[in-house]
């Protein structure tokens, strides 16, 4: 999460205070990710520096001087840039899921079926967590949605990842125990076990 | 008492060598007012438990109970009586009669129960109203839009008296927006007192539902516990 390019894309807007920015921040990725006061004035110390906002004291705010930041021309240019450039996804994460099943894999005694089960059972739970949140459509506003959304769809690529995985487990299953089946139609008990394991034919 | 209920239900195909155990030891309650999804791989037997649960199958072993009545002491028209009284179906192919209007499809359910057609084409119009669908009533299924058409299929599954309400994969072929579109409606209809089963692969229509169920090989190997508030998942969030 970058708070320095979030913060410069709510000062695009015209210029405003700290405690402003704050407040805009975390209404606008919908509540999900706050923000505490040190965190917004050190990345606004920091951006003063590079020269992409700058600030004035103002005299006339309700509450006494305060300090108001504006959006530099460089400021611009780099949250345009910024926006265009696509965050680097070409390395897979060290996924800790992905590890577990590849470890249970090589653990005698373990049921890989069951350790992939218990994944998607609190998968979905996470989810219908998430989807629950979605019933109240008047509580729903823009951006929350799409950060619901994008939750939903991140939980929901993974237990399609365990699917497959399962799959492939059952596949890896029957060959091993009928290596003479693959290429031959005609083994006995072929089409029985093959629609009782699930494999599509 | 829950409003479907199946016990020990198995459904075997076949004989002898042949024989398929589709379903085993199947036990499923479904409240009134609640939703269930029943999660499973393609041919993991969740839509041969959603025809027996709507009385379309009979099961092999097993009893399966529709508003505290047994549906073994039946007769086959009982049956279909209560089919057309209590139950509502809902297909991924939104199954919608091609040569009536959206409303003439959601009055026939009705019509064939023998209520008078004007008044079973009103309820219709009042239903497709409250679903945002007044305007496209007089609109035939090939002038729809597939979520306008899988819309019109749930306000026939739900019109008049029903129940229950069992769909097999209902957003399956939609997009995301209409897919969502669809779950809101099942999940109102539940609201209301409707008892709802879905089966699906998809873990996102899944996650609509009060419970899920896991289906593998026939069996319920696995379901979710109640879910958390979302007050939970945020502060989970926030941390």
């Amino acid at each position: 999460m970058s708070i320095k390019h979030a913060l410069l894309a709510l000062l695009s807007e015209g210029p405003k205070y700290g405690l402003q920015l704050r407040q805009e921040f975390e209404a606008g990725t919908g509540q999900v990710w706050p923000l505490n006061v040190g965190q917004v004035y050190t990345t606004l110390q920091r951006l003063e520096r590079d020269g992409l906002i700058e600030s004035d004291d103002d005299t006339d705010a309700d509450d006494g001087p305060q300090k108001r930041f504006r959006i530099t021309v460089h400021g611009e240019e780099e949250l345009d840039q910024w926006l265009h450039t696509p965050p680097d996804l070409s390395q897979p994460p060290r996924d800790e899921l992905v590890i577990k099943v590849l470890i249970a894999l090589r653990v005698p005694g373990v049921d890989v079926g069951e350790v992939i089960q218990s994944h998607r059972r609190y998968l979905v739970e996470l989810m219908q967590q998430w989807t629950r949140l979605k019933e109240d459509e008047a509580k729903f506003d823009l951006s929350f949605a799409l950060v619901v959304d994008a939750e939903l769809f991140r939980l929901d690529s993974v237990v399609r990842w365990l699917d497959a995985a399962d799959g492939r487990l059952k596949r890896a299953d029957f060959e091993q125990s009928f290596p003479e089946a693959e290429g031959s139609q005609s083994a006995p008990g072929l089409p029985k076990m093959r629609r009782r394991i699930g494999v599509p034919r | 008492m829950s409003f479907l209920e199946l016990h020990d239900v198995a459904k075997i195909y076949g004989e002898g060598a042949s024989q398929v155990h589709a379903l085993e030891d199947i036990n499923l309650e479904v409240e009134a007012g609640s939703l269930v999804a029943v999660m499973g791989p393609s041919g993991s037997g969740k839509s041969t438990l959603l025809t027996i649960a709507g009385s379309l199958e009979d099961p092999s072993r097993g009893e399966v109970t529709i508003g505290g009545a047994a549906l073994s002491h039946m007769s086959r028209d009982d049956k279909a009586r209560l089919r057309r009284r209590s139950i509502g179906f809902v297909f991924q192919d939104f199954n919608l009669l091609p040569g009536l209007t959206a409303a003439e499809n959601v009055s026939l359910p009705l019509e064939l129960d023998g209520l008078r057609a004007s008044k079973a084409h009103a309820i219709a119009l009042h239903m497709l109203d409250e679903l945002g669908l007044a305007d496209r009533a007089g609109g035939f299924p090939d002038e729809l839009s597939g979520g306008e058409r899988q819309r019109v299929s749930i306000a026939r599954a739900i019109v008049g008296e029903r129940r229950l309400l069992l769909a097999d994969e209902p957003s399956g072929a939609l997009d995301s927006t209409n897919g969502e579109a669809v779950m809101r409606m099942v999940l109102a209809a539940c609201r209301e007192g409707v008892a709802a089963v879905v089966v699906t692969h998809d873990a996102q229509l899944a996650s609509w539902a009060d419970r899920v169920m896991f289906i593998r090989d026939g069996r319920m190997v696995d379901q979710t516990s109640k879910p958390m508030g979302p007050e939970t998942l945020l502060a989970r969030a926030s941390q």
